[in-house]
């Protein structure tokens, strides 16, 4: 059981492959994320209108705001989902580890083993759960079955699915609960060992119980991963984050510990987000 | 390099997507090609004004009109059978019938556009004219009367497929509002669905007929190998599709003017199914935009 | 009030036409096949089945015309399929973006809208004259493999559309390339429907008579086909044949092969309809 322990708690020591150098111990005190002068237009609507903002790494980030302000576009720059809509347009920089993904030279599909995404309707694939865990690692061209086994067992404990479907991994992945089916599509990103896990919403299509689940995963995977997470909730975002970033029409309005956010704010339009005065 | 190996597979798929506009062109050119060379021994001008159509008889006369009107004749009867019988029952199933008698039905319709059309032929010859020569005396065994009725219970899925799917995605806000006015669904459906399902319900009508002036088997079979100038329905005619099986099935020369003239009635055929099928495209086009 | 019980009437009665029209086509098509069984069933028997065409009604069979469209609706279904799918694979999954994909979508509803004896004209140049292939099976299955390349194309694209868009982002998030996502996700999810779509292309390819027979294809040939460079006759050509003979015996012989070729048809048209409820419902 120890040994197990250990197998789930140890985190590899990676090179981010999209930088191809080693990890600078310095880093470790730079921003995991940096954004600086960002702006997003679909055709000639502008989503998000100059934003900056560095992230932590290893903490819990939430993006809150009312609907359609932008903060699943500007999620989407991380790893870079937007490229698929025909209209989209951006201009800025956003590095990761010190190195800017929107650099043409970047292969995005590297990109996006090292930023995973989980979205808001439980998306698993019409697969069984071991197929559903194991994709990511198979269109990385890894073969060998053992490898593949480990990983799979160790992202579904780690999001704290293991127990409930161990028995019957072949299963399909659509015979889930709603709930169970999102901690698959964790597992799923976790299996790729990511250093980033976005999140998009990641609990509003679940009940409550399932949500309380996940939130505390997150809680649990904050000490290995950096997160950031789009939420409608307002008490999700106060109770699981370290920051918060309130958005308003393609604006970033503020950005402070999470504590200061929903406390202390210091802009009036914050303030009135979350007494509810709208939004 | 990854980026190689997509870049290969995504040009071979688009060879194959290629590979339809090869054979379009192929099409054109085979015609063309052929046409021409008919047409350096035969003049326009009687191709389009003669009205005997003889090449395989000694005294040879190439007026494409015989095949034309023998086309059309069959192809109007099919049409007028089908049409009034094709949009009543999309009225019906779209207006009328409850759900399930609709899902129930429609494959059954479509079951009529499966039958292989050389059984219809069959059906046209053997069971058609002999019933309708006891009501029609001078019927002769071969005409475009049975060929062209037949042909029409054939084509009756063609109209009342296309049609119901019309008038099903017209809003329902239009009913409510008719119903709401105390109209009957005789006249919410004909004077306010059926108007707003309109360009549909001519796409239907017109791939139909394009259905129709293409058929071959059937007439083949049933309707006669006698080109003739007239709208008589009991006599034999031939269609330009039957003639070119006519002479498909005999011993004509490849590189003969005769062979040629399959050719240069396959043409005429082709440019009336595609001026059919490119109006029916751009109504489809347009009426889409205005539900979407 | 007198003009809202005329509507009433007029309501009624059109139900009753309505209905009427519903059933006049079906019935008339059971008239029919039941015609065709009177005529022809008793005709079936082994014998049938595995003789030679001849001059004698009693013994004709439809032996090489049965094996003869076995041969094309398999060298059709080894030409039309791939080319088919791949075809609709890039008009659905890269086409998108340019103009160019336009032109191609409108030619490929004008391909499919072209008369199937002007597609035995283009064979009969192409294939038969200028590849040399003469009057051969695979001359009549590349015929037939461009006829019915339009319907397989669509029934393509409408399988891949109905790919939730949501299964394909999660696996583009997961860095999945776009062939790893077509090949991995939007194929296995979408090979219910493709399939549908090629069978029902097929049961039309197996009813096929005009094309065939501007082609070359032969109405009297003595034996099956035991390569693709053999003449060949098929099953709607044999029936096509037998119709037009004077003797009444070759009447039954007609109805009989075509008990056969319905039972084909109506078999494969069946198994269509049983893949698409079964892989439409998948996704409920």
């Amino acid at each position: 059981m120890a040994a197990e322990m250990e197998i789930i708690m140890e985190k590899p020591i990676k090179e981010p492959k999209i930088l191809g150098s080693v990890i600078d111990p310095s880093l470790k005190k730079k921003p995991k994320i940096e954004v600086t002068g960002s702006k997003v237009w679909y055709g000639d609507f502008q989503a998000i209108k100059g934003i900056d903002m560095n992230i932590k790494a290893n903490s819990v980030t939430a993006f809150i705001g009312p609907s359609g302000c932008g903060k699943s576009t500007f999620l989407r720059l991380f790893n870079r989902m937007n490229d698929y809509v025909d209209t989209f347009k951006m201009e800025g920089k956003v590095k990761i580890d010190g190195k800017n993904i929107y650099k043409k030279k970047v292969n995005v599909e590297e990109l996006r083993k090292e930023v995973g995404m989980v979205f808001q309707k439980p998306n698993p694939f019409p697969k069984s759960i071991f197929e559903n865990v194991a994709y990511g690692l198979k269109i990385q061209g890894i073969k060998d079955k053992k490898f593949i086994d480990e990983r799979v067992e160790k992202a579904l404990r780690q999001a704290d699915l293991w127990n409930e479907v161990k028995d019957n991994l072949k299963k399909s992945g659509l015979a889930l609960s709603g709930g169970q089916q999102q901690r698959l599509c964790i597992a799923r990103t976790l299996a790729v060992e990511p250093s980033i896990i976005l999140m998009d919403e990641p609990t509003s299509a679940l009940d409550p119980i399932s949500t309380a689940k996940i939130e505390e995963l997150i809680f649990e995977l904050k000490k290995k991963y950096t997160i950031v997470i789009v939420t409608h909730n307002m008490q999700q975002a106060s109770r699981i984050s370290d920051f918060t970033a309130f958005f308003y029409m393609g604006e970033l309005i503020e950005f402070d510990k999470t504590k200061t956010i929903f406390t202390n704010p210091s802009k009036k339009q914050t303030e009135n987000y979350i007494t509810g005065r709208f939004g | 390099m990854r980026k190689i190996k997509e870049l290969i597979i995504e040009k071979s798929l688009l060879s194959s997507a290629l590979i339809t506009i090869a054979v379009t062109l192929g099409i054109i050119l085979v015609l063309s090609v052929e046409t021409v060379r008919f047409f350096s021994e035969v003049s326009i001008f009687d191709f389009f004004t003669d009205t005997q159509w003889t090449p395989l008889f000694t005294e040879k006369h190439f007026g494409i009109l015989p095949l034309l009107s023998g086309t059309f004749l069959t192809s109007f009867i099919a049409i007028a059978f089908a049409l009034p019988i094709g949009l009543s029952i999309s009225i019906y199933l779209s207006e009328y019938a409850p759900k399930s008698f609709r899902k129930s039905v429609k494959p059954l319709l479509e079951l009529l556009a499966a039958v292989p059309t050389v059984v219809y032929g069959f059906f046209a010859l053997v069971v058609v004219t002999p019933f309708l020569q006891d009501i029609i005396p001078n019927l002769s065994g071969f005409n475009s009367l049975s060929a062209g009725l037949v042909m029409g219970i054939m084509i009756i899925p063609y109209i009342s497929s296309i049609s119901e799917d019309a008038l099903h995605s017209v809003p329902d806000s239009l009913r409510e509002a008719s119903y709401g006015m105390g109209s009957t669904k005789f006249q919410t459906a004909f004077k306010v669905i059926v108007p707003a399902a309109s360009s549909g319900i001519i796409v239907s009508i017109i791939l139909a007929i394009s259905r129709a002036i293409g058929e071959t088997m059937i007439v083949a079979v049933a309707a006669g190998q006698q080109p003739r100038l007239t709208l008589d329905p009991t006599v034999p005619i031939e269609t330009i599709t039957a003639y070119i099986v006519q002479v498909s099935l005999g011993d004509v020369q490849h590189g003969s003017l005769e062979y040629r003239t399959i050719f240069a009635a396959g043409i005429t055929l082709f440019v009336f199914t595609f001026l059919l099928n490119t109006l029916s495209y751009r109504i489809r086009k347009k009426y889409q935009e205005k539900y979407e | 009030m007198n003009s809202i019980r005329k509507n009433r009437i007029k309501d009624q009665i059109f139900r009753y036409w309505g209905i009427f029209c519903t059933a006049i086509g079906l019935v008339l098509l059971s008239v029919f096949i039941g015609d065709i069984l009177i005529d022809g069933l008793r005709r079936i028997d082994w014998d049938f089945i595995t003789s030679l065409p001849s001059r004698k009604p009693e013994k004709s069979g439809i032996y090489t015309a049965l094996m003869g469209s076995i041969w094309i609706l398999l060298l059709t279904t080894i030409i039309a399929f791939p080319i088919g799918v791949a075809a609709g694979i890039y008009l659905e999954e890269y086409g998108k973006k340019n103009k160019f994909s336009g032109i191609l979508e409108i030619n490929i509803s004008n391909l499919a809208g072209v008369p199937s004896i002007i597609y035995g004209l283009l064979g009969l140049e192409v294939f038969v004259r200028i590849m040399n292939l003469g009057a051969s099976v695979l001359a009549g299955s590349l015929t037939l493999s461009l006829l019915i390349l339009p319907i397989v194309i669509v029934a393509t694209r409408e399988a891949i559309k109905a790919v939730p868009t949501s299964v394909i982002d999660a696996s583009y998030a997961l860095g999945a390339s776009k062939w790893q996502t077509i090949w991995h996700q939007i194929l296995p999810a979408s090979s219910g429907g493709i399939l549908t779509g090629v069978i029902l292309a097929l049961s039309r390819a197996v009813g096929e008579t005009a094309p065939l027979i501007v082609v070359g294809a032969l109405a009297y040939v003595p034996f099956a086909p035991e390569s693709p460079m053999d003449e060949f006759s098929v099953l709607p050509i044999q029936i096509f044949n037998w119709i037009s003979r004077p003797q009444h015996g070759f009447i039954e012989n007609a109805a009989a092969a075509i008990i056969i070729l319905l039972c084909i048809t109506f078999i494969m048209n069946g198994i269509a309809v049983y893949f698409r409820n079964k892989w439409q419902q998948k996704w409920k």
